[in-house]
């Protein structure tokens, strides 16, 4: 049984489709800790803005509770965000699981050709760098789509990096933890292979 | 780097597609879910999903297709068309909609913009902007092109991105459905101001004409639909086109 954590967050139904898509039959939306655990993944997805989605966290007692975690936990754009170490959106505190800043873009970067630096970025971008599992029969330079204005810094736990105007950790993992900035459940096929991925680990 | 975005629009009646010149004459072109199945297949970053009745019928199909959509298609997809109200939004983002796109409702009542923005996000909020030249001046339209407004598309934009939009998606009334290219200088004008991305609609004949929007005209994106639904050419024709241009695109 794959587990959603249930945080009154945003867009869910996506990350479901897409793990319905890929063949996952058993999936429960919950913020149930029993439940939780049984799982056998765990996916905190998340849009929206992190300083309530951390709050919203704290109403359930799940920001103790989700680092207490072993099985396989993946993180998706602010539930990537949320494990970090802080995040400047709200300046907030988040649970600390990777120790990585979160930052927001300046809309004031120019690029190599002249054009602005949209904030938030939004579309496809590449992901290279690919160290884990996670990116097992990933090809190196792969697109995935983003939606985002801040991001989480480059850091010791990045296992993918994305440039935009700069790099930034795509994604991230820390033992059994794992966190995508750009959304796998609308990536396409690419996506669709790294969510096969996690659901492996 | 961030690739520019090919996007197909479907415009939608009853559950199925349709395209017209001008916004009249429409004819059916097939089912929604497969055709966008199909795009997404060749290529296409993102879908748009507009509900050309809406605005004089039910929705209830509508919201159906939409649930038919986010199950079946594995991109991002927006939906639009007769938005009116924040119980409008909320049914479309419930039945799976990534993001919507508003226009008339936005024109009629600007801190909708704010509403949608402060529940559900930036990212989920697209303001549509119909436009055309009266007297040298690019003033906007409701109602699909029949219905002029006070209000100038360069201020309009700007008051849309500082109320909460994530992106502005701008066509050309003078332009939609002649395949004679973009209005590049207003496009640049226009992206080089904002700091959400900016998405070109209406008016490409060729490949030649999307490379020109997104290099001269700086935009982000480009949403297509009367070339690709006649056949005239494809996903893949369009982005090898680009990518040889030197132009970043998501290559699939």
């Amino acid at each position: 049984m794959i587990a959603i954590i249930d945080y009154n967050t945003g867009n869910i139904r996506s990350v479901i489709n897409a793990l319905q898509r890929i063949g996952a039959d058993d999936v429960r939306i919950t913020s149930d800790k029993e439940l939780i655990l049984s799982a056998s993944h765990v996916l905190l997805p998340g849009v929206g803005n992190a300083a309530a989605a951390m709050e919203e966290l704290k109403k359930r007692e799940l920001d103790t509770f989700i680092p207490t975690l072993t099985q396989p936990v993946l993180g998706i754009c602010i539930g990537a965000q949320l494990m970090c170490e802080s995040s400047e959106e709200g300046d907030t505190r988040c649970l600390g699981i990777f120790p990585t800043p979160v930052k927001l873009f300046p809309s004031s970067l120019a690029l190599p050709d002249g054009q602005r630096l949209k904030v938030p970025e939004m579309g496809w971008n590449q992901i290279t760098s690919l160290r884990s599992p996670l990116f097992t029969d990933i090809p190196e330079g792969s697109f995935v789509y983003y939606v985002h204005s801040f991001y989480p810094a480059l850091s010791n736990s990045a296992i993918a990096e994305t440039e935009y105007g700069f790099p930034f950790s795509a994604a991230l993992n820390e033992s059994n933890f794992y966190g995508t900035q750009f959304h796998p459940e609308k990536s396409g096929k690419v996506g669709e292979k790294i969510l096969r991925n996690f659901l492996k680990l | 780097m961030i690739a520019k975005r090919i996007i197909p629009c479907l415009d939608v009646r009853d559950g199925r597609t349709v395209k017209g010149v001008h916004f009249v004459g429409l004819r059916d072109i097939g089912d929604a879910v497969e055709l966008g199945s199909r795009y997404a297949e060749e290529g296409a970053d993102e879908l748009v999903y507009l509900d050309i009745s809406a605005t004089y019928e039910g929705r209830h199909t509508f919201t159906q297709l939409v649930e038919r959509i986010a199950s079946h298609i594995n991109i991002p997809f927006t939906v639009g068309g007769g938005i009116s109200n924040a119980d409008d939004a909320e049914r479309l983002l419930a039945a799976g909609a990534d993001k919507i796109s508003i226009n008339s409702a936005a024109i009629r009542n600007p801190s909708f913009i704010d509403e949608l923005a402060n529940k559900y996000g930036s990212q989920f909020v697209v303001v549509a902007i119909d436009a055309k030249t009266i007297n040298g001046k690019w003033m906007c339209t409701t109602h699909g092109g029949r219905q002029l407004t006070e209000r100038e598309l360069m201020s309009w934009a700007y008051e849309a991105q500082e109320r909460g939009a994530g992106e502005i998606l701008f066509t050309s009334m003078d332009h939609d459905g002649t395949r004679v290219g973009y209005p590049c200088d207003t496009y640049a004008e226009l992206s080089s101001m904002l700091s959400i991305p900016v998405i070109a609609s209406g008016g490409a004949g060729t490949s030649e004409h999307i490379a020109e929007v997104l290099t001269r005209g700086k935009a982000d994106a480009a949403l297509v639909a009367g070339i690709l639904h006649d056949g005239v050419t494809t996903i893949p024709e369009i982005k090898d086109f680009l990518h040889k241009q030197g132009i970043p695109v998501r290559l699939t």
